[in-house]
């Protein structure tokens, strides 16, 4: 199991206990001297993950206090030339709010050449509130994404000169990106989802899917990629086609990685703090489900832990994310125990994506838990196989 | 005559219209909420000629095509429409942005037109770059909507659990595809008020007086940019005044059909 480090590289000074962090916060509150000191410690952080065995991801968020990397190709071409050897994950890049794909591609193309080849490029639909931010239409997201996605791998194979595209969205005279990838054909793809029919369409391309914080009903998902895995390729799903995302917090003691784990949940606890007409733009959810909406309010549906119990994670306290499997938080021994558990239940995956930092986490915090796991998790973590993909190896 | 409501092909999709009424033919195109609440005054009207209220591509039960994106689809979408029923000496009415959609195809023929009728009418720039023209509906919360939309917000309320399924998915559906052909540039064509001198039937520009999303110096430059309009304000009303004053509204436009008629005999 490969794992990758993760922070959204937030500013939690400006986390105002009184104001929504999206959209409307002034950035004002943003004072650039402690921003600057914050980059440069979350890179920091990622240096030390590439030097522990770990791989990074970045990803990014517009117009909030919550994630100061607006351009997650800006943060990672600075650690395609200071780290060493980890992948480099973007999840990731909207693609439906980019206006201009070919961009993407010479962004993510330099960068893979940079890193010698250490990228893996995510593409995701962004979060509902950012569409007012990027002036991109909530309509046909998917379909724009897909797009986009389509002239990206074309742009970045394509050998012979330049090549004219047009497609409903997107209209090209001569492309001919320069670099082309290091990677061949292309670096991996990884591409998120959260509800079962979204899972065909990346396992028919042989994509990564990435899905984040879905605790133990993850399951289901996993299962829709893999059945359409093999009905597409006529073969199991290899553990490393799924990747799971959940928040980290180790330390010596499980008080202290508790209390640890509650900075980082710091995540969860103002991830909603959206104003309400940003929240579902027309269009992000299915008519059907804004019908529901419309009769019964928007739902918050909760986690369901293996014991039955709901549990709402943008307040539950940190040992019920645990139970919920969206967060592994503890001893080294402990959280092996934990992740392995859950890998279990979810048939075996190939990619354990940790938020390591979140919110006010210090950097002594940050590096000791990120050491703690390095050094006393990840070497049994990479060589841990659940038993059932171990089967359907077999 | 009773209303009915049918569901017709047009341009290879399905589309509902609304019809009541026998005559001269007056052709309404529903604002970007859809036809809720449009029905008092469709009926008031229907006594003046035949009224055809159809939803927009999108909107209602009307199909929406996957290529459809832009204003520009909507509008050749009703010259289609006036052809397939074949509507001659139409009196063209459009509100919010049925009105948009009415200018755009009064812009481009007015053939089958005979007259112009928008109220509260979106689709065009007036002011400067920084300053908005328009309310941006997409940015408020949903307890104030209504207040912008409406004088008297009380005319819009439902009650969410009574409604149908299928009214429950029109609201939807309503809501999408009105953010689908308005949500960038917002409301407007940057380009149309440079071609509605293009425009040269009678046209009746109807305000509410209490209109907060559009005011009514956005409504008077409509006015301004269309040769001849006639400007005209309506009392006790918003944004809809279709809605809030449905007599009077159906009235202005029996009174102005007529004057027009008899400008034209002059």
């Amino acid at each position: 199991m490969r794992v990758y480090h993760f922070s959204e590289q937030p500013y939690p000074d400006a986390w105002l206990p009184d104001h929504d962090l999206r959209v409307t916060l002034p950035n004002r509150l943003c004072e650039p001297q402690a921003a600057a000191d914050l980059y440069q410690r979350y890179q920091d952080e990622w240096m030390l993950a590439d030097e522990l065995g770990f791989d990074i991801m970045v990803n990014e968020h517009h117009s909030t206090s919550t994630c100061l990397s607006a351009v997650c190709t800006v943060t990672l071409s600075i650690l395609a030339r200071i780290t060493k050897r980890a992948r480099l994950l973007a999840l990731g890049m909207p693609l439906a709010n980019r206006a201009d794909p070919l961009r993407v591609a010479e962004e993510f193309a330099m960068i893979d050449v940079i890193s010698r080849g250490r990228l893996d490029m995510g593409f995701v639909k962004g979060v509902p509130y950012e569409v007012v931010v990027a002036n991109a239409s909530p309509i046909r997201m998917m379909d724009r994404l897909w797009e986009a996605h389509d002239f990206i791998l074309k742009a970045m194979t394509h050998q012979d000169g330049p090549f004219n595209w047009s497609s409903e969205n997107y209209q090209y005279r001569a492309v001919n990106i320069w670099p082309r990838p290091w990677q061949q054909p292309h670096p991996p793809v990884w591409i998120t989802a959260t509800s079962l029919p979204s899972a065909a369409p990346i396992a028919k391309r042989g994509h990564v899917l990435a899905t984040f914080l879905g605790g133990y009903k993850t399951r289901a998902l996993f299962d829709a990629y893999r059945d359409a895995y093999r009905a597409a390729w006529l073969r199991e799903a290899p553990p490393d086609r799924l990747a799971y995302l959940g928040l980290m917090a180790v330390a010596s003691t499980e008080e202290e990685a508790l209390a640890r784990a509650e900075k980082v949940a710091g995540y969860l606890r103002t991830i909603a703090r959206v104003p309400e007409p940003f929240r579902n733009p027309p269009g992000y959810a299915s008519i059907d489900d804004n019908a529901r909406a419309v009769k019964h309010g928007a739902q918050r549906a909760g986690l369901v832990t293996p014991s039955g119990r709901t549990i709402q994670p943008i307040t539950a306290p940190a040992r019920d994310l645990i139970e919920a499997g969206i967060l592994f938080a503890g001893t080294p021994d402990q959280v092996y125990a934990q992740i392995a558990r859950f890998n279990e239940a979810m048939g075996g995956i190939g990619n354990l994506v940790v938020m390591g930092q979140g919110g006010p986490l210090s950097h002594a915090e940050t590096v000791d838990s990120l050491t703690l796991f390095g050094k006393e998790v990840l070497p049994r973590l990479k060589e841990h196989h659940s038993s059932e993909a171990v089967a359907a190896a077999e | 005559m009773s209303a009915t409501s049918v569901i017709v092909p047009v341009a290879g999709q399905n589309t509902e219209i609304w019809s009541q009424g026998e005559g001269t033919p007056l052709l309404f195109l529903h604002p970007g909420i859809g036809t809720t609440g449009s029905e008092p005054m469709l009926a008031r009207l229907a006594r003046e000629g035949r009224v055809i209220a159809p939803s927009h591509p999108g909107f209602g039960r009307s199909d929406l095509p996957t290529w459809f994106d832009t204003v520009d689809d909507l509008a050749l979408f009703y010259l289609d429409l006036m052809e397939k029923l074949d509507l001659r000496d139409v009196t063209l009415i459009g509100a919010d942005l049925g009105g948009w959609i009415a200018a755009e195809v009064a812009v481009r023929s007015t053939e089958r037109i005979s007259r112009l009728v928008l109220s509260g009418a979106v689709g065009i720039r007036v002011n400067d770059r920084d300053t908005p023209d328009l309310v941006d509906v997409y940015s408020l919360p949903r307890a104030e909507l209504d207040k912008v939309r409406f004088l008297n917000p009380d005319v819009a309320k439902v009650d969410p659990a009574a409604l149908s399924d299928d009214d429950a998915r029109i609201i939807a559906r309503n809501r999408e595809a009105e953010a689908l052909f308005a949500w960038s540039p917002y409301m407007h064509n940057p380009k149309l008020a440079r071609w509605l001198h293009r425009i040269r039937v009678p046209t009746l520009v109807l305000w509410g007086e209490e209109d907060k999303l559009a005011p009514l110096s956005y409504g008077r430059a409509f006015a301004d940019a269309i040769p001849g309009a006639r400007f005209e304000t309506i009392a006790q009303a918003g944004h809809y005044p279709h809605i809030e004053q449905p007599g009077i509204f159906a009235g202005r436009i029996a009174a102005f059909a007529a004057g027009a008629a008899l400008e034209r005999a002059v």
